[in-house]
């Protein structure tokens, strides 16, 4: 499978078990609000689970995506960027106000959509809703950590350039949600990038540097499904 | 004063706070983590939102004027007072399965504070789909600029608490953690105090 997602645009798509699901930025500044969904329908990407376990603030490879329930959902293999943040949420309407108004009369298919909608929409589609939203990674962003007594962030609007790519296995049944919306904390004019998504076999076991709670989530992942 | 209770290590509740209404959390021995989470009582959908609340005080750490916003962005409450000075809210709730994953096997069937929102939230129709990521009161789980993120040993101390103000009528859902394998707990989970007025 190969799709374009335009810029500010949402989809989703089920990608089965064994597959590499490579995202690449098609402009500079993009963003990809992703949430995901295991095999059963309900178990959620855990965005704390896979930070603590991993002892990491960000998304970098080689990491385990893993769920509410302690399986792993899939594993960031590799990327061309060592940051993808995922303590900032997708975007409301409210964030892309600045904007001003936006509505299919006036701008046709190049209408303002926030992230939340739209992953609203692609949850709808598969018989979710509102009640699935979870903490998602927003690929290809950074939104720096400082050292101060409050840990402040801010957005970095260079972190990435179109080519950019990051690469997905997964690790059971899943479904994947994508907006390409802006990062809520961008203040970038609106020009939100695309996104192609590409899957193909995964043929072979890459030598990946996972810590040990890593092998324990695919070993654990691997004994339930067999 | 309308609230007074004792809530013992690996027990919580679901306190019914109107808005107006203060909650203040009391760690008695000091180093005790207490996994929250936060509902409109009257739409169990607009829950608390870890990362909407970072995002939107562009910091994260939760203390003294942090607002704990929903999933809608609706401020459910605000933190009004903190004598221990930082929270987390990125760590999430331990889980027997993330027990698993962190530790081994051997912390399988060891008590978990999923299990207690589960018990506690199902009265209220509070169930997998409605458990989000939620706060640690009392829990120092530092962040830094490298992109690292440690649990390390407690900041706070015996007698400090966090005071929550209600901004509209809420549901809060509290785990008084039972982990016996890392530092959150001081390695011995101990009592808590809940206070409410209103
Ligand atoms: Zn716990």
């Amino acid at each position: 499978m190969i799709h374009d997602i335009p810029g500010g645009a949402a989809w989703s798509a089920p990608v089965r078990a064994g597959r590499v699901l490579t995202l690449t930025a098609l402009a500079d500044g993009a963003n990809a609000s992703v949430l995901i969904i295991g095999a059963d329908r309900l178990d959620r990407l855990n965005i704390p689970d896979t930070l603590k376990s991993q002892m990491s603030a960000c998304i970098r490879p080689a990491m385990v995506l893993m769920s509410d329930r302690g399986t792993a959902l899939a594993t960031v293999l590799e990327s061309s960027l060592e940051w993808h943040d995922c303590l900032t949420g997708f975007g409301h309407d409210r964030h892309l106000e600045r904007f001003g108004p936006s509505s299919y009369a006036q701008d046709g298919n190049g209408w303002r959509r926030s992230a939340r909608l739209g992953l609203i929409s692609e949850l709808t589609k598969h018989g979710f809703g509102e009640g699935n939203l979870h903490g998602c990674i927003n690929f290809f962003s950074k939104v720096g950590i400082s050292d101060d007594s409050r840990a402040s962030l801010a957005y970095l609007p260079d972190h990435s350039a179109a080519g950019d790519t990051v690469e997905l296995r997964s690790e059971q049944d899943l479904l994947i949600f994508v907006s390409t919306a802006p990062h809520p904390l961008s203040m970038e004019p609106y020009a939100p990038a695309g996104v192609r998504v590409e899957t193909a076999l995964a043929t072979e076991e890459p030598d990946l540097k996972l810590r040990d709670e890593g092998y324990r989530a695919l070993e654990q992942t691997r004994g339930l499904l067999t | 004063m309308t609230l007074d209770s004792t809530v013992q290590p690996g027990d919580g509740g679901l306190v019914p706070v109107p808005a107006g209404g203060r909650l203040r959390i009391v760690d008695l021995h000091g180093n005790q983590a207490v996994d929250t989470l936060v509902y409109d009582a009257h739409d169990i959908d607009n829950r608390y939102s870890a990362f909407d609340t970072i995002r939107e005080q562009a910091a994260v750490y939760l203390t003294t004027g942090s607002t704990l916003l929903s999933s809608r962005l609706d401020e459910l409450a605000v933190i009004t007072d903190d004598t221990c000075g930082r929270h987390d809210t990125v760590g999430g709730a331990c889980s027997q399965e993330s027990n698993v994953i962190r530790y081994g096997e051997f912390t399988r069937h060891q008590h978990a504070c999923r299990q207690t929102f589960l018990r506690y939230g199902a009265p209220a129709g509070i169930g997998q789909r409605q458990l989000t990521h939620n706060i640690n009161f009392f829990m120092n789980v530092p962040v830094g600029s490298g992109g690292e993120l440690r649990f390390d040993d407690g900041l706070s101390a015996p007698g400090r608490h966090v005071e929550l103000t209600a901004s509209r009528d809420l549901l809060v859902l509290i785990s008084n953690c039972p982990q016996l394998n890392n530092p959150c707990n001081g390695w011995n989970p101990t009592p808590i105090q809940l206070l409410g007025w209103w």
